[in-house]
């Protein structure tokens, strides 16, 4: 589904992200990449997102060869992927049933798709009392349950978290890796980049761990171990 | 596509009434540069019409002497005429200029005594000769100075006022001159102001343009509405700025008419409401919405 072949990122001369990094994700799978900060975690995040390019090396997802995608191709290869940031990246300006459903708009879908669709998912996300909310009415729990439900709602082969708990309290984190767990459940493929270690202990799932940018371990029921 | 083009619209009306302080801001910033740019157009109109009418007050008078044939001084009249510098040329002949001396100074009973004592008519014929620009005088001038001519004529007021003719000449040219750099100086300022102010609200979303890349949306998609609100700013600033205009034109208008007496800004100002209303309104919109673009472009490379 998603291959990284031989990637290195470099910034600049003195700042190199990623070495020689390679690796294979499987359609369903529930991956977790593990690390310091400063260890690539988030470049990976970038470059299946092609919010960056490789400098050297390829990611392929599906039939998209990533690193060679025209700019002009990028809107529509992000409709595939769902993507989850620390920081929500909510659109402040817009409520949160709006939120949600300009994900469905950038495809151009029918405004009665959009009705129906966007209550189902703040639904499922709970969410459905706060509808007519602007992001800065919620809570950080509430607004991460906001970019999961945009997230989700074009049903997306693969959703993209990068630290999605680094800014919520133990309580709220668990509520939402119990969603991406529901979503994995529901056919998606995870990939979930964290430095949480309760976090990943618990899953027991898929763990790539990287130490200064290189794949330090890749194991198939990880723990979250980092060593010198 | 329809629906992507009614959302666009939508979301940019929604976008300019929910930053409803932001939008005020920059409308009032435009408005100020549009109503400057409003009032370069109207100075123009009135320095060109007060340069015209001093212009038009420059002339030079060649008098002849006085048994000079009416046919010599025609002639002249006629090649005067054929030179391309000229624009009219009156000829006013001895009983014509005694006629209108003593209209003149029919109150004056001394003068018009002393008139009558002359007995005979001591006035000289002339013509009056008009130049399309004042510089084209000495050209007009040398013309007259020739040889041949020098036994009709009696002397040319061109001589005695030649000081007086140059230095209005260089103080119209520098008028001229100095409208055409103030006005492309103020107009650059009000464009730059305008330009930037537009360009610090969509600074403001710049995050969200971000955003909007990274969910999958298509550049048209996220640029339209700052285009729709861009051409919205311009809209309402063209309006605003022309509510504001006209009543300070009627104010203006007597007072203008004092000063320069040839100058009906009124009357100028009704015949042309519809072509400087939309002079104002395509200006606006045109700036705003090609600001817009330029200024969301910056953010879309994500």
């Amino acid at each position: 589904m998603i291959t990284f072949q031989n990637i290195t990122k470099a910034y600049n001369k003195h700042s190199i992200a990623l070495e020689n990094v390679s690796f294979k994700i499987n359609p369903k799978e529930f991956v977790s990449v593990v690390g310091r900060s400063g260890s690539g975690k988030s470049t990976i995040v970038k470059l299946i997102i092609a919010e960056e390019k490789p400098t050297n090396g390829r990611v392929i997802f599906d039939s998209y060869e990533v690193n060679k995608l025209r700019f002009s191709q990028l809107p529509e290869y992000r409709r595939h992927i769902g993507t989850i940031f620390q920081d929500f990246r909510l659109l402040n300006g817009k409520t949160v049933f709006e939120n949600i459903a300009f994900a469905l708009e950038v495809e151009g879908r029918p405004q009665k798709e959009i009705n129906e669709f966007v209550p189902q998912i703040l639904n499922l996300v709970g969410l459905n009392d706060k509808m007519q909310s602007f992001p800065y009415e919620l809570s950080g729990g509430e607004k991460q349950r906001v970019a999961i439900a945009r997230a989700m709602i074009n049903q997306p082969e693969v959703i993209v978290a990068d630290e999605p708990t680094g800014n919520l309290d133990p309580f709220n984190t668990w509520e939402i890796i119990k969603l991406l767990m529901k979503l994995n459940e529901m056919g998606s493929t995870v990939i979930l980049a964290t430095h949480n270690k309760e976090v990943i202990n618990t899953l027991g799932h898929r763990v790539i761990t990287l130490n200064n940018g290189k794949v330090a371990r890749d194991e198939e029921h990880g723990r979250f171990i980092l060593t010198d | 596509m329809f629906v992507a083009f009614s959302r666009i619209i939508k979301y940019g009306i929604q976008n300019f009434l929910r930053n409803g302080w932001l939008s005020t801001a920059t409308i009032a910033v435009m408005f100020l540069a549009l109503f400057v740019l409003q009032s370069l157009i109207i100075f123009n109109v009135i320095a060109k019409t007060a340069i015209a009418a001093v212009q038009n007050k420059i002339d030079i008078s060649v008098y002849f002497k006085s048994n000079t044939a009416e046919d010599e001084i025609l002639k002249l009249k006629k090649s005067l005429e054929g030179l391309s510098e000229v624009k009219k040329t009156e000829y006013v002949s001895r009983e014509q200029a005694l006629a209108g001396f003593q209209a003149k100074h029919k109150d004056d009973s001394v003068v018009i005594t002393a008139i009558q004592e002359i007995g005979e008519n001591p006035l000289l014929a002339s013509l009056n000769i008009k130049a399309y620009d004042p510089k084209e005088y000495t050209a007009i001038s040398a013309y007259l100075n020739n040889e041949s001519l020098s036994s009709i004529i009696e002397k040319a007021s061109y001589a005695q006022n030649q000081i007086a003719i140059e230095r209005l000449t260089s103080i119209v040219g520098a008028a001229k001159r100095g409208g055409v750099i103030l006005t492309l100086i103020v107009a650059l300022i009000a464009v730059l102001v305008a330009f930037n102010t537009i360009r610090l609200a969509i600074y403001s979303n710049r995050d969200a343009i971000g955003i909007m890349r990274l969910v999958g949306a298509s550049n048209n998609f996220i640029r339209g509405p700052y285009i729709v609100e861009g051409i919205l700013y311009g809209i309402l600033a063209g309006v605003l700025s022309f509510a504001i205009i006209t009543p300070l034109i009627a104010y203006i208008a007597p007072h203008m008419a004092s000063f320069v007496p040839e100058m009906n800004l009124q009357n100028y100002f009704a015949t042309n409401f519809l072509r400087l209303l939309s002079y104002q309104l395509v200006f606006g919109v045109i700036l705003s919405a090609v600001s817009s673009f330029i200024a969301v472009h910056r953010y879309l490379k994500v």
